[in-house]
């Protein structure tokens, strides 16, 4: 029987009163929204938080929109959310791509986008979609709100740019009106992590690609994206040849490590072809909006 | 801490540590032993539960954070001595043999048609993606919830 150690628990009911919390009990307090993470690790006892502060109940955190040409995803949004929201199929299947193969549908009804970011995994696919989408994290704490990239939101496995005493509030994500996204993963079996995986976003303009978004996870790609891949897209057209190079280049900024879910050359070889896969779902998606 | 759920329409209300998990309050606490306890890890999905009509795996969920909510678990899902459609439809389809993942099954059953009252073969599939049974192969399971969709009539329609 797996039980967690003790721990003090707080059901915050505001934003500033989790700051509250978060501020009383300090650095061995943590935030706990769907659980399905933090509450796992707890009773491997890989983490012994001493304080659990609860923000299922702060609404004001569970907000979905676009606003100011940015779509606005609250932390507390659960991943089932996510997946059925027609605003996000609008404008984001690379959002939806990748939900449906996060987990299963009752581990979705529970957890949440900010909580599978914060949780930090370095093979979380939420990481590798909103990378591609070049989104903003927004990090409230005592002295107000600090926007981060999301691609400097993660400082390596399970730690975060997250302070003691601060809580992601919402991710933001421009509205590219004509862009195309998408996500390919390979798993072992449903509802695993990845092998491997890769985002795509894609602009086209005049029939050249005008912006990229790229974004891996499980590879260990800093920042879970390839800015050189990216960069070489520009200009160029959305053709096999270019994306496959894209692809190529992807690969090379990984650095894989081999585990229990295949050898490190395969999963670069993934990380290449996956890439290339999503670029031209994304590219074929631009082409239909 | 003191806290009160609300379980298959009947408050309760118990002094908990914060670390008990929900499948034991349902089980140790309350002496519901439908919900079953299985991996312990949100994997095999034995010990789902409905909160607020959603289906959640209770051995991932604390006690306290379904303080002031509602819980269906499988003794409530028959209404007035009357079994649920998807109770009968297990029933009639040969839905179980150990019957170790049922009241899971079940449950996201239940919840799949309350959305989706006439769900195909993959959509109910993909509903039950996240619970595992070791005896049936799924195909009776996906048989007896197709069951529950095709006599789940109101009475005027029946009659």
């Amino acid at each position: 029987m797996q039980v967690p150690a003790r721990f003090e628990y707080e059901k915050a009911t505001s934003v500033p009163h989790a700051l509250a919390l978060l501020e009383r009990y300090g650095p061995d307090a943590r935030v706990v929204a769907g659980g399905h993470s933090l509450i796992p690790m707890m009773k491997l006892r890989l983490a012994q938080p001493e304080a659990l502060i609860d923000i299922n109940d702060l609404r004001e955190l569970a907000h979905l929109r676009v606003e100011g040409g940015e779509l606005a995803v609250g932390a507390l949004v659960r991943h089932a959310e996510l997946l059925a929201s027609p605003l996000v199929a609008e404008h984001f299947a690379i959002l939806i791509d990748a939900e449906r193969v996060i987990a299963d549908p009752v581990v979705r009804n529970r957890g949440t986008v900010g909580g599978s970011l914060c949780q930090a995994d370095p093979s979380e696919d939420l990481a590798a979609a909103f990378a591609a989408l070049k989104a903003d994290a927004v990090v409230t704490g005592p002295g107000g709100s600090r926007t981060v990239p999301l691609r400097g939101f993660h400082q390596g496995p399970y730690e975060t740019v997250v302070e003691p005493g601060e809580l992601l509030a919402e991710l933001r994500v421009p509205v590219r009106h004509g862009a195309g996204s998408a996500y390919e993963k390979v798993e072992r079996r449903v509802g695993d992590w990845p092998v491997a995986a890769a985002g795509a976003l894609i602009l086209i303009e005049d029939g050249l690609i005008t912006e990229a978004g790229i974004g891996l996870t499980a590879v260990s790609a800093p920042g879970f994206t390839a800015p050189e891949a990216e960069d070489y897209l520009i200009g160029r057209e959305p053709v096999d040849a270019v994306f496959a190079e894209a692809g190529r280049r992807a690969a090379a900024v990984c650095n894989p490590h081999a585990d229990q879910r295949g050898p490190a050359d395969y999963k670069r070889h993934l990380a290449g072809e996956l890439t290339r896969r999503a670029l031209r779902k994304a590219a074929r998606r631009a082409a239909e909006d | 801490m003191q806290i009160t759920v609300t379980v298959n329409d009947q408050p309760y209300t118990r002094e908990v540590e914060p670390r008990l998990l929900l499948v034991h309050f349902l089980r140790d606490e309350l002496g519901l032993t439908g919900t079953h306890w299985g991996c312990d890890t949100s994997n095999c999905g034995a010990c789902v539960v409905q909160i607020d009509a959603v289906p959640v795996k209770s051995c991932t969920m604390l006690a306290v954070m379904a303080d002031g909510h509602h819980v269906t678990t499988v003794e409530g899902l028959e209404k007035n001595g009357e079994l649920d459609p998807v109770q009968k439809g297990f029933t009639e389809c040969h839905g179980l043999q150990c019957g170790f993942c049922t009241p899971g099954m079940m449950l996201t059953a239940r919840w799949l048609l309350d959305n989706n009252p006439d769900p195909d073969e993959s959509e109910i599939r993909e509903a039950i993606s996240g619970q595992l049974c070791r005896c049936t192969g799924y195909e009776n399971i996906v048989r007896s919830v197709r069951w529950a969709a095709e006599h789940t009539c109101t009475p005027e329609v029946s009659a």
